[in-house]
């Protein structure tokens, strides 16, 4: 059940991503969704739900988008990874440690796509990439986090209810 | 839970840091083999082809239709003075348009001379219909709606209007992957119109929201070109045909060795609203330098 839920996540938000989000862009800079629901995966259901998530997600920017198969599974992979070991102090309720989470994951995220696909190229115009990518998509990143968030979560607890009712039910 | 019912046996599951150790030598893996060979992308390519593709039209028409929506309920008020601004622009088009005449006079004679906007239009080409953009903000390339199946084939030149989008660089059954030249990782060999000089087109993610692109390596002694130069695919590129459109040259600026210039030009082709494209089907003739060329 949560490993549909998290499969149908990366697939519709990877979806929405591309199509529509990327026409509608503020300064022709699109959030990243897939930033968001990896970490909200990971944070939500553990390290291994948002490590396996990530790598899936990021696998279907690779085939589309990517230059080389790879870059962005591995980018992806670790920030689920990573956040799964928030989950133990996750508690209902408390939005700041994920929207921080969330922030932190979509900086880091920036500096990996950098650092893989322009330093190594010899792009060493840091203070540009810094300003006018990363920052403007983790500020819109952020807005979309905060209402997307929460219906992750909602989605995930409902899943958990109708789960642990089941067992009830059995016994 | 009563100790009637067996207790289920513990799985023996992997520890998540193998899990992620696997993972990360796929990733590797996977760099390597895209780095060095193409195997991998035919098989994946048709897969995502039958699954994503669909939803990818779908979900763009949507977008597609609520920006038009949004631009419909602009105000009446709105509407009204764009009229009286319209109806000013009239007078001035007229007028403009008796001066166009002239000037056609003069392109007819010009294309004569270059016998090159005829090549142009002899290409076969198809239209497509832009339905997923790059999904990062790093890199602008976006997906076609049409593939393999409609005769679309890697190194296929794109055009939109009349000058230059990119090139196909990977092809599914139906869709196709194009990168612009605009794209950061792009260079495009062009020569200015005019003069016949060859120049580098180098796309650059820093000058994209200025709305123009990079070029070097020209090299033009008598300095003959000057801005509004109009700049074409070269005769030696061999991915794109030669002539098409690439844009103007903005400014020209003497390289710190004396010898080439550089500056940059603006794209012929608006790529922030770009919605449909032009896939030229013909491929450029190269003959095979590995073998024995016929001279």
């Amino acid at each position: 059940m949560n490993f549909i839920a998290a499969f149908l996540f990366m697939f519709i938000s990877f979806l929405l991503q591309s199509t529509l989000l990327s026409q509608f862009t503020i300064g022709g800079i699109t959030p990243n969704l897939l930033v968001i629901v990896t970490a909200s995966l990971g944070l939500i259901l553990g390290r291994r739900y948002g490590m396996i998530s990530g790598f899936v997600g990021g696998l279907f920017v690779d085939i589309f988008f990517g230059r080389i198969l790879g870059v962005y599974a591995l980018l992806y992979m670790l920030i689920g990874y990573l956040n799964g070991f928030f989950r133990k102090i996750l508690f209902s309720g408390d939005f700041k440690l994920p929207i921080t989470l969330i922030i932190g994951s979509d900086i880091a995220f920036g500096h990996g796509c950098y650092l893989l696909m322009f330093f190594f190229k010899g792009d060493f115009n840091y203070p540009f990439y810094l300003t006018g990518i990363i920052l403007p998509e983790v500020i819109y990143t952020t807005i979309i986090a905060i209402f997307y968030f929460p219906f992750i979560k909602f989605v995930f607890d409902k899943i958990r209810h109708f789960e642990e009712k089941d067992i009830e039910t059995i016994v | 839970m009563s100790p009637l019912i067996k207790k289920k046996r513990e799985k023996y599951t992997l520890p998540n840091r193998y899990i992620l150790l696997i993972l990360t030598i796929v990733c590797v893996i996977l760099m390597i083999l895209s780095f060095s060979t193409n195997i991998l992308s035919i098989p994946l390519n048709t897969i995502s082809g039958y699954t994503l593709v669909p939803f990818q039209k779908g979900l763009n028409a949507v977008g597609t239709a609520l920006i038009d929506r949004a631009q419909n309920l602009k105000t009446l008020e709105q509407v009204t003075n764009e009229n009286t601004e319209l109806k000013r622009q009239i007078a001035e088009l007229t007028k403009d348009n008796t001066l166009l005449q002239q000037d056609k006079y003069e392109l007819t004679k010009l294309r004569e001379l270059y016998d090159l906007d005829a090549e142009y239009e002899e290409y076969d080409k198809i239209g497509a219909r832009i339905i997923a953009r790059d999904s990062g903000n790093w890199y602008s390339g976006f997906i076609i709606d049409k593939g393999a199946d409609d005769g679309v084939m890697v190194d296929c030149n794109v055009i939109a209007g009349s000058g230059l989008v990119g090139r196909v660089t990977e092809v599914g059954p139906n869709y196709a992957k194009v990168v612009s030249i605009i794209s950061d990782n792009a260079n495009t060999s062009g020569m200015i119109l005019s003069t016949g000089d060859l120049l580098i087109v180098t796309g650059s993610l820093r000058l994209m929201d200025m709305g123009v692109i990079e070029y070097s390596q020209l090299v033009d002694p008598e300095s003959t070109v000057g801005v509004g130069d109009k700049v074409v695919t070269s005769n030696i590129s061999d991915k794109y045909l030669e002539g098409i459109l690439i844009g103007y040259i903005d400014t020209v600026n003497s390289d710190s060795n004396n010898l080439t210039k550089s500056g940059t030009l603006i794209p012929a082709v608006d790529f922030r609203h770009l919605e449909d494209v032009l896939v030229i089907t013909d491929l450029k003739n190269i003959p095979d330098i590995s073998g024995d060329r016929e001279y």
